[in-house]
C-alpha cells in the first residue's frame, strides 16, 4: 500500500464490514386530486419537523419566446410578491415573518413556479398568501421600478461569473436560436419592462390548467388537500400552455473559445444531447454518466484529479429540460494545463465509447444511482422539490421505484451502447472559457479553434 | 392585518444520548429509527485559527489529505466504499473545527463507522498524494477566490481589517507560498496533535437503534489509543477603539460592495449577550421585511442587496469567541460608501429606539422555522449536534434554541446594537470594482 500511516502502532483495525444487498426504496404515500380548473394537488405527511413545504409549478410555455419575455419572467419573479390590492410588499414580507415562511417566485421560457415554507400550523395561511398573489399581484410601479434596477445589477454580478460565462456559451452552442439557448436576459430590455406588461403576463398565461401543487411536511394530507381546494378552486384560467418544440441538434464545429484575459483557469465545457428521464435508453446512459464523471470515484475525477492535480471538481451531468435534455463536461482547470486536461477528457470519452466498463465500475455506479435517490427524498424539502420536479416532466412517484428497478438491468454492453451514442467524442460540442492568449495555441494542435469576445 | 397568528414555540423532537469513550472520544446518538438513512460526522476541534504561521491553508489541506488513505485503504478508497454503497460524503473546514460525515442507507451504518474510525486510527501519507492534494487545493482557491469576482469576499478579506492576531486575520484558504511548504512531517505532527479520539466529537443521526449501535461504536473506536487532547490557546485580542477602513480593488467586480465587520459578546462565555447580537443581526438582514432592506434598498435606493449573519461561514453556533457580525451590502457605482454607511447607521439607531414587541416576534419565528430546517436534514443535524457538544457539552441545546430565542427582548436587542453595532469600533472594507480606485 502507497503512503506510510502518520502513526503506528495505532492497533488493529477490524475487517471492512460488508453491507447487505439494497433494500427497495419505500414509497412515501402521496395523496393527490385534480381540481375541476385543471391544477393537480399533492400532499404527503412527512413529520420529522413542525415545517410544511410547498412547490408550485404552472406551465407557461409559448412556441415563440422572445427576448421581452426573457426580460419580463426575470422581472415577474423578482416582482411577483411586491403587492396584491390589500397588502404591499412589506405587509407580505412580515406576513410571511409571522407564518416562519419564506416564499420566492421565478419564471422562465418552461414555466412560472412559487417555492417556500411555513409553521406546519400555518399552511393554511400560507396557501392563502400564495392564492392571493396569483390571482391579484398588482406590480405596483414604484416596486416594479426598484426590482427592474435590481436585477439589472444582478445581471451584470451573473455575467462577471466565468462559470456563468461558460453556461452561456454552452447553451449558445448546443441549442442556438432556441429559448433554451437564450442566456441571461438583456439589460436594456429588462429596463423597459412595465407593471403593465407584468399584470398581462400574469393574467394571459399563468393559470391552473397543467399546473402542480406540491405540500410535504407534517400535515395531514387529506386535510391539505381541502385546504388547497378551497383558496385554489377559483382560480381562474388562462390560455393554456403550448409544448416548446425540440431545439434542432447542434452543429459540430471548432472548440468555441471565450476570450476572458488575465484569467487564471480555464472553465472547459463539453456537452452534447441526451436522453429525457422518460426513454427506455435513460437508465444506461444515467449509468455511463455516473462511470464517467457522476461521482468522485469516476473515471474523470481519478483522472484529472487524483492523478493529475488539474482540477478541484470535475464531474458530468445530464439535465433535463421539458424539450431537451444534455450531457455536459465541468472542468474548471489551471491555464497551464488547459490542452493536457483536453486530452485527458478526450482519452476518457474514447475509452467509454469504445470499450466496455468493469463489472465493479457497473456494480458501484448502480448502487450510487439508487442511493442517492434514497437520500434526495429524506428531507421535506427535498421531497418536495423532487415531486414537482417529477410532475413537470409529467412522472409520479412511482419513478423512485422504476428508475432503480431499470436500473438494476442495466448490463455492461447497455453501457457501452449508451456511450457510444451520447458520450462519444464525435457527438460533443467543447466550449472554453479562458485568456485566448495563454491557451490558444496549444489548443490548436489539437482542433481547429473560434475565439470570440465574452458576451 | 387580516387574521391574528397564534403564538406558540415551535418544539422540534431531537432526542439525543452521550456517551465518552475510553479513549475520550465523546460520542452523541441522535436516533430517528423510521428513517432508511443514516449520517455519520465526525468533528475534530481544530479548525483554521489553530494552524501555524508559515502554514497558512493546512488544517485545509489537511482535510483533503484525511480522504487520500487510511490505516487499512489506500487513496480513493474511501470514496468508493462510500459511494458504491449508495452514500454521499464531504468535509469542511472551519475556523474552530474541521468535520467529516458520510450519509448512507442504514444498512451501512457499520460501514460508516469503520472508515472514519479507520482514519481516525491513522491517516496515510506520501509525498506524492501531498503534491497532488496541494495542487488540487490550489485549484480549489482558484475556483473560488482567483478566478472570480468577489472571491473570499467577506470571509478571507473581512478579518484581516477587524483582528490583529494571526490567528483571528489570516486566510484560512492560505498562501500558494505557505501550501507549497508544507511537508509530510507537517502533516504527521498536525495528526498526531489534533486528530485524537479525547479532541473529537462522534454524531450519529438518522435511521439506527441505539442499543445496536453502541457495541459497534466501541467496536470501531474503542481500541484507537487515546493521546492526550492538546491545550488550546486562548485567540482573545482587544475590541477596536476607533473605526478601521479598508479598500481593496477587485479586478474582476462589475459593482462596489461594503463589508462590515462587528465585534460581538462571546459566544460561550454570555449565551444569553450572544443570542440577543444574533437575533438583532436577523432585524436588521432576514428577508424583505428587514430594516436594512427596507431603508437601504427599497427606501434610500442606495444598495441592490444586504445581508448579514454572525460567524465566520453564516453559522452563529460553530464558532468561539472572538467572532464578528457582518453585514454586507452591493451598491450602485454613482453611490457613495458612505451615503450607504449614514443610511444603515441611521437605521441602526432607529431600531435601538423604536423596535417593537411584534417586529421582534416574526423575525424570531422566522429564525425559529429556519432552525427547524436545518434540523430536518440528517447531515445538519449531525452537525449541528456534533458542534454543540464540541463547543458547549450540551448537544440538547438544538432543542432549546427555538424557545430561548423567544426570551429575547425588545431591549435586549437595543441594547446588542447600541452596544456591539457601533461605527467606532468597526471594520469596514470596500470593494472597489474593475481597477478604479
Amino acid at each position: 500500500m502507497a503512503g506510510r500511516p502518520a502513526l503506528a502502532p495505532a492497533g488493529v483495525a477490524p475487517a471492512i464490514p460488508t453491507v447487505g444487498g439494497q433494500r427497495r426504496l419505500k414509497l412515501p404515500s402521496v395523496a393527490t386530486r385534480v381540481l375541476d380548473n385543471g391544477l393537480t394537488v399533492m400532499a404527503v405527511r412527512q413529520k420529522r419537523v413542525p415545517l410544511v413545504q410547498l412547490r408550485l409549478m404552472v406551465p407557461t410555455g409559448r412556441l415563440r419566446a422572445s427576448p421581452r419575455d426573457q426580460a419580463r419572467q426575470r422581472v415577474l419573479g423578482a416582482t411577483l410578491l411586491s403587492g396584491t390590492s390589500s397588502r404591499t410588499a412589506l405587509d407580505l414580507a412580515r406576513r410571511l415573518q409571522e407564518l416562519g415562511g419564506d416564499l420566492s417566485g421565478g419564471a422562465d421560457a418552461e414555466d412560472l413556479s412559487l417555492s417556500g415554507s411555513a409553521l406546519a400550523a400555518h399552511l393554511p395561511d400560507l396557501l392563502a398568501l400564495a392564492a392571493e398573489v396569483l390571482a391579484d399581484a398588482t406590480f405596483p410601479k414604484a416596486e416594479v421600478a426598484v426590482e427592474r434596477h435590481r436585477v439589472r445589477q444582478e445581471l451584470a454580478l451573473q455575467a462577471s461569473q466565468p462559470n456563468v460565462q461558460a453556461r452561456m456559451a454552452v447553451a449558445r452552442r448546443v441549442f442556438g436560436a432556441h429559448p433554451y439557448g437564450a442566456g441571461l436576459p438583456d439589460p436594456e430590455v429588462v429596463g423597459r419592462v412595465t407593471s403593465a406588461q407584468l399584470s398581462r403576463y400574469l393574467q394571459d398565461r399563468v393559470g391552473p390548467s397543467g399546473a402542480v401543487l406540491v405540500m410535504v411536511g407534517d400535515i395531514r394530507a387529506e386535510q391539505a388537500l381541502d385546504q388547497a381546494e378551497a383558496v385554489l378552486g377559483g382560480w381562474r384560467t388562462a390560455a393554456p400552455p403550448q409544448d416548446l418544440p425540440a431545439p434542432a441538434p447542434p452543429v459540430s464545429g471548432p472548440v468555441t473559445l471565450v476570450d476572458r484575459p488575465g484569467a487564471v483557469q480555464t472553465n472547459i465545457r463539453l456537452a452534447g444531447p441526451a436522453l429525457a428521464r422518460s426513454h427506455p435508453g435513460y437508465p444506461a446512459l444515467a449509468v455511463a454518466n455516473i462511470v464517467f464523471g457522476g461521482y468522485f470515484s469516476s473515471r474523470l475525477t481519478h483522472n484529472l484529479r487524483e492523478d493529475k492535480g488539474y482540477t478541484y471538481s470535475p464531474h458530468t451531468t445530464v439535465e433535463h429540460h421539458v424539450a431537451a435534455s444534455i450531457f455536459t463536461i465541468t472542468a474548471d482547470v489551471a491555464t497551464g494545463v488547459t490542452a493536457p486536461a483536453l486530452v485527458e477528457i478526450a482519452h476518457e470519452l474514447g475509452r467509454m465509447a469504445t470499450l466496455p466498463v468493469m463489472a465493479e465500475e457497473l456494480a458501484a455506479a448502480k448502487r450510487y444511482l439508487t442511493g442517492t435517490l434514497a437520500l434526495a427524498i429524506q428531507t421535506q424539502s427535498g421531497l418536495a422539490s423532487y415531486l414537482v420536479m417529477l410532475a413537470s416532466f409529467g412522472l409520479g412517484i412511482d419513478y423512485l421505484r422504476d428508475l432503480p428497478d431499470a436500473v438494476a438491468k442495466v448490463t455492461v454492453d447497455d453501457v457501452l451502447e449508451a456511450a457510444a451514442d451520447w458520450l462519444a467524442p464525435s457527438r460533443l460540442v467543447t466550449v472554453m472559457v479562458g485568456d485566448a492568449s495563454q491557451v490558444e495555441a496549444s489548443i490548436r494542435r489539437l482542433s481547429d479553434v473560434e475565439v470570440v469576445p465574452l458576451a | 392585518m387580516p387574521s391574528a397568528t397564534r403564538r406558540r414555540t415551535p418544539a422540534p423532537s431531537v432526542p439525543v444520548e452521550q456517551t465518552t469513550l475510553a479513549n475520550g472520544l465523546r460520542v452523541v446518538l441522535a436516533p430517528d429509527r423510521a428513517a432508511p438513512t443514516v449520517a455519520v460526522c465526525v468533528l475534530y476541534d481544530v479548525g483554521f485559527r489553530s494552524e501555524p504561521e508559515g502554514r497558512t491553508g493546512f488544517a485545509h489541506l489537511f482535510e483533503h489529505l484525511m480522504f487520500e488513505g487510511s490505516w487499512s485503504l489506500p487513496k480513493l478508497r474511501h470514496a468508493e466504499l462510500v459511494q458504491g454503497n449508495g452514500g454521499v460524503f464531504n468535509g469542511q473546514t472551519r475556523a474552530d473545527a474541521t468535520v467529516y460525515f458520510e450519509q448512507l442507507p442504514a444498512s451501512a451504518l457499520e460501514l460508516g463507522l469503520f472508515l472514519e474510525a479507520d482514519r481516525m486510527r491513522a491517516v496515510r501519507l506520501d509525498e506524492e498524494t501531498l503534491a497532488n492534494q496541494i495542487a488540487v487545493v490550489q485549484e480549489e482557491i482558484r475556483v473560488n477566490v482567483l478566478n472570480r469576482p468577489y472571491g473570499g469576499f467577506p470571509w478571507i478579506t473581512l478579518p484581516p481589517v477587524l483582528f490583529d492576531t494571526y490567528n483571528n486575520a489570516h486566510n484560512g484558504y492560505g498562501s500558494f507560498v505557505d501550501l507549497e511548504a508544507a511537508t509530510v512531517d507537517d502533516a504527521a505532527d498536525f495528526f498526531t496533535r489534533y486528530y485524537t479520539p479525547s479532541n473529537a466529537v462522534l454524531c450519529l443521526a438518522g435511521g439506527f437503534d441505539p442499543d445496536a449501535a453502541l457495541p459497534l461504536v466501541e467496536r470501531h473506536f474503542g481500541s484507537i489509543p487515546g493521546r492526550r487532547a492538546p491545550k488550546r490557546p486562548s485567540f482573545a485580542e482587544p475590541i477596536p477603539t476607533s473605526e478601521r477602513r479598508q479598500k481593496m480593488t477587485d479586478p474582476l467586480a462589475p459593482l462596489p460592495a461594503l463589508a462590515l465587520g462587528y465585534r460581538v459578546p462571546d459566544p460561550l462565555g454570555d449565551l444569553d449577550a450572544y443570542l440577543a447580537a444574533v437575533v438583532s443581526t436577523e432585524v436588521l438582514t432576514d428577508g424583505d421585511a428587514s430594516r436594512l432592506h427596507q431603508r437601504l434598498v427599497k427606501n434610500d435606493r442606495c444598495a441592490t442587496h444586504v445581508g448579514g449573519y454572525v460567524g465566520t461561514f453564516g453559522d452563529p453556533f460553530d464558532v468561539r469567541d472572538p467572532t464578528m457580525l457582518q453585514l454586507v451590502a452591493y451598491h450602485p457605482p454613482d453611490v457613495a460608501t458612505d451615503t450607504v454607511l449614514t443610511g444603515l447607521d441611521d437605521e441602526v439607531d432607529q431600531t435601538v429606539a423604536d423596535l417593537g414587541a411584534d417586529e421582534l416576534r416574526r423575525v424570531v419565528t422566522s429564525m425559529q422555522a429556519g432552525l427547524l430546517r436545518e434540523l430536518d436534514d440528517a447531515v445538519s443535524r449531525g452537525l449541528m449536534l456534533a458542534v454543540l457538544e464540541q463547543l458547549r457539552g450540551d448537544p440538547g441545546l438544538a432543542a432549546r434554541l427555538p424557545g430561548l430565542l423567544a426570551e429575547v427582548t425588545p431591549a435586549g436587542v437595543s441594547e446588542a446594537l447600541a452596544t456591539w453595532v457601533r461605527p467606532d469600533s468597526r471594520a469596514v472594507l470596500e470593494v472597489v470594482p474593475g481597477g478604479q480606485a
